[in-house]
């Protein structure tokens, strides 16, 4: 599309087109970097006054950010464990979405792949490794049973999905908060603290993790990579990866083409359940939020995550880049509390940073697009 | 069985259940008639949520700041207007996709209200009841319909008023042939996206009232989860009822019933698990739509962008 609005812009004149291109390749860029910048600092801004306005100090809440997530010592290793559920999350979404699927109910499959690996690491008597394979492979299922219910309303009895993934949401947080009712669900045995808390998870029930340089990191995020990893190349290099974006931009001529929407489709919506589902494992396992479930366990690593897989449009290394800013806003807010403002303010900068970074791809579409008309007229 | 026909019976002999149907219902009405206008123009908005809960919030904040109820209608109305002007120019203006525009408005708006809640922690001036002569005198209906807020009484016009909008007046026209067929209305001249951010903003309008119904009508206070997914059930409503507008109000008044039996059930007397009670709306929503989303026929070009030239 902008290649051939490139074209059409592109005439005869006294520089040489391919001087001319080059040329005008580098005013698009430049122009580019302005908008985002531009855009970043409104939403920045914007987040600032809000923070003054409320009697807080924008410069202190900006710094105490950076202290939590980066310039704290240990502070790196936190924000790369953070990131890890974050990327989890955000990988089979962009694999979802790039077949067409709109699944918005991470934060539930999320939430129930952290229950059972919960359910199965205090449960089942076996050796370290073993143990968290096990759990998590459960929480991957789950997550993609989850998903799948929303695939198979939306395949077999036309429901959107859109609805049936953020409604399921709500019916998953009720499912557990049950089981943190029930002993022979989630609840522990022997409840010291305040009520609703899960067994802690054994002491093989952790992820391992790696030392570096003062920091630590879990194993888990080797398989967030992993899992980007593959997403990117699956998408970009093989066949069915083709198929994928086909069906997620004319299912019409995908039908035509041999791709069904039901199949694909439908995979993928699980897929991406399977992931979130995993990174509740994950996030569970990695021992940042506690060391055992409760049902406030997922808070917001779902939307969270899926906030990233919308800025990355599609790509992995910017779903890493994206995923690792997340996880900085959510370790740096934890350093709020001395500034005396609320750590919510953190949630507030993501949102805007998410629609603030919209902006300037959409108006380089619709440029393109005029461009692409005036030169046809 | 015969304990769950017995809850049945007495649910539907109290006339408080009808009175708390009425009131849960109509929050969802007012939404989904908002959200109605916005599907038929090709909107499925996401961001109704966003609408409520802002609507709710800054309806306690105009309430709380001018000490009357009129004051917190507009705030709220106006709330709502706010968050449908960001969802309607990012969508159909500069072409986001729609779903990503709402889901981050959806979160923009939980974590702003939070925060602002937690700072300014306004006190909200309640609506009194009023009880309209007569009507609401008719047995086990009447008090629920006619010895209500007088906030709720603004449905009673705002249904007929949409309905007049979108089937009798030329704008309405416009909007829904903007939800079928986009690339026709704009070789007529009609301006595609004005449409169908003008009836996001309708939308907006609605939320915000019923968003201002939540906190100043029905509960008296702003709880930063006092919407928890009543946007998304409002949209159920919307597809639910097949794209028309007594079906939406039909579902949504449905909806509502589910919404209230959660507290009426244990006020009557009868024990049932409150989880179980706490999924009833949604898993409700979901059922519905399994059984009857095929039935309905939603305007074509509902969810797709419209960009001018071919497609």
């Amino acid at each position: 599309m902008s290649a051939a609005a490139m074209d059409a812009g592109c005439e005869p004149a006294a520089i040489g087109p391919a001087r001319r291109r080059s040329n005008d390749r580098l005013v698009r860029s430049v122009w580019m970097i302005a908008t985002y910048a531009t855009c970043i600092a409104v939403a920045l801004g914007l987040c600032a006054v809000v923070v003054s306005a409320t009697g807080g100090s924008a410069a202190k809440v900006f710094s105490a950010l950076l202290d939590g997530s980066v310039r704290s010592p240990g502070a790196w290793g936190l924000t790369i464990s953070t990131a890890t559920p974050l990327l989890g999350v955000a990988m089979g979404t962009i694999l979802a979405s790039k077949a067409g699927m709109t699944n918005i109910g991470q934060e539930g499959q999320l939430l129930l792949g952290a229950a059972a690996t919960a359910y199965f690491a205090t449960r089942l008597d076996l050796p370290g490794p073993l143990l968290i394979t096990v759990s998590l492979l459960a929480a991957a299922v789950i997550g993609g049973l989850w998903a799948g219910l929303a695939a198979l309303m939306k395949f077999s009895r036309k429901v959107p999905e859109v609805m049936s993934t953020l409604l399921l949401v709500y019916i998953a947080f009720q499912i557990t908060t049950f089981g943190l009712t029930k002993k022979w669900l989630l609840l522990a045995t022997v409840n010291k603290t305040r009520t609703n808390n899960g067994e802690p998870l054994p002491a093989s029930g952790h992820m391992p993790v790696i030392r570096l340089f003062g920091n630590t990191v879990t194993w888990g995020v080797v398989v967030a990579l992993a899992i980007a990893a593959i997403v990117g190349f699956v998408l970009t290099r093989t066949t069915v990866g083709f198929r994928l974006r086909m069906l997620g931009l004319n299912e019409r001529t995908a039908r035509r083409a041999g791709v069904s929407a039901a199949a694909f489709g439908g995979a993928t919506l699980i897929i991406s359940g399977m992931t979130a589902g995993l990174a509740g494992g994950l996030w569970l396992t990695g021992g940042i939020a506690g060391d055992r479930f409760t049902s406030a366990i997922s808070s917001n690593i779902g939307w969270q995550g899926l906030l990233v897989a919308l800025l990355a449009r599609g790509r992995a290394l910017l779903a890493i880049l994206m995923a690792f800013v997340f996880a900085a806003l959510r370790t740096g807010s934890g350093f709020l509390a001395a500034t005396g403002v609320d750590r919510r303010i953190a949630d507030l900068v993501q949102a805007m940073l998410v629609l603030a970074l919209l902006i300037p791809p959409a108006v380089e579409a619709l440029q393109n697009h005029r461009r692409g008309r005036a030169g046809a007229a | 069985m015969i304990a769950f026909a017995g809850a049945i019976g007495d649910v539907l002999t109290s006339s408080t259940m009808y009175g708390s149907t009425v009131r849960f219902a109509a929050l969802l009405v007012f939404a989904a008639t908002g959200e109605w206008v916005a599907e038929k123009a090709g909107t499925m908005n996401i961001s109704v949520e966003a609408m409520i809960l802002t609507g709710s919030f800054t309806a306690a904040i105009g309430s709380y700041l001018g000490h009357s109820v009129w004051i917190g209608l507009v705030f709220g109305m106006l709330g709502g207007l706010l968050v449908s002007l960001i969802q309607a120019n990012m969508s159909h203006r500069l072409g986001s996709n729609q779903f990503v525009v709402g889901l981050t408005l959806n979160v923009l708006a939980v974590g702003l209200t939070a925060y602002l809640n937690a700072k300014i922690n306004p006190t909200v001036t309640k609506a009194g009841a009023i009880k309209i002569p007569l009507l609401s005198r008719i047995p086990l209906v009447g008090g629920a319909l006619f010895g209500q807020t007088w906030l709720l009484y603004l449905l009673f016009p705002l249904i007929p008023f949409a309905w007049w909008l979108v089937y009798r007046t030329r704008w309405g026209l416009e909007v829904r042939s903007v939800g079928e067929s986009p690339q026709a209305v704009d070789v007529s001249g009609i301006d595609v996206n004005k449409r169908r951010r003008q009836s996001v903003y309708f939308c907006g309008l609605c939320s915000g009232v019923a968003g201002a119904y939540l906190t100043i009508g029905q509960v008296g206070s702003f709880g930063t989860d006092g919407v928890s997914g009543r946007g998304i059930i409002a949209l159920a409503a919307v597809i639910l009822g097949g794209w028309t507008l007594k079906g939406t109000v039909g579902a949504a008044v449905v909806f509502g019933f589910f919404d209230a039996l959660r507290f009426a059930l244990p006020a009557l007397g009868h024990t049932v698990n409150p989880q179980l009670l706490a999924t009833l709306p949604y898993a409700m929503a979901l059922t519905t739509m399994l059984l009857f989303a095929h039935r309905g026929r939603q305007p074509s070009a509902l969810t797709r962008p419209f960009v001018r030239g071919l497609t």
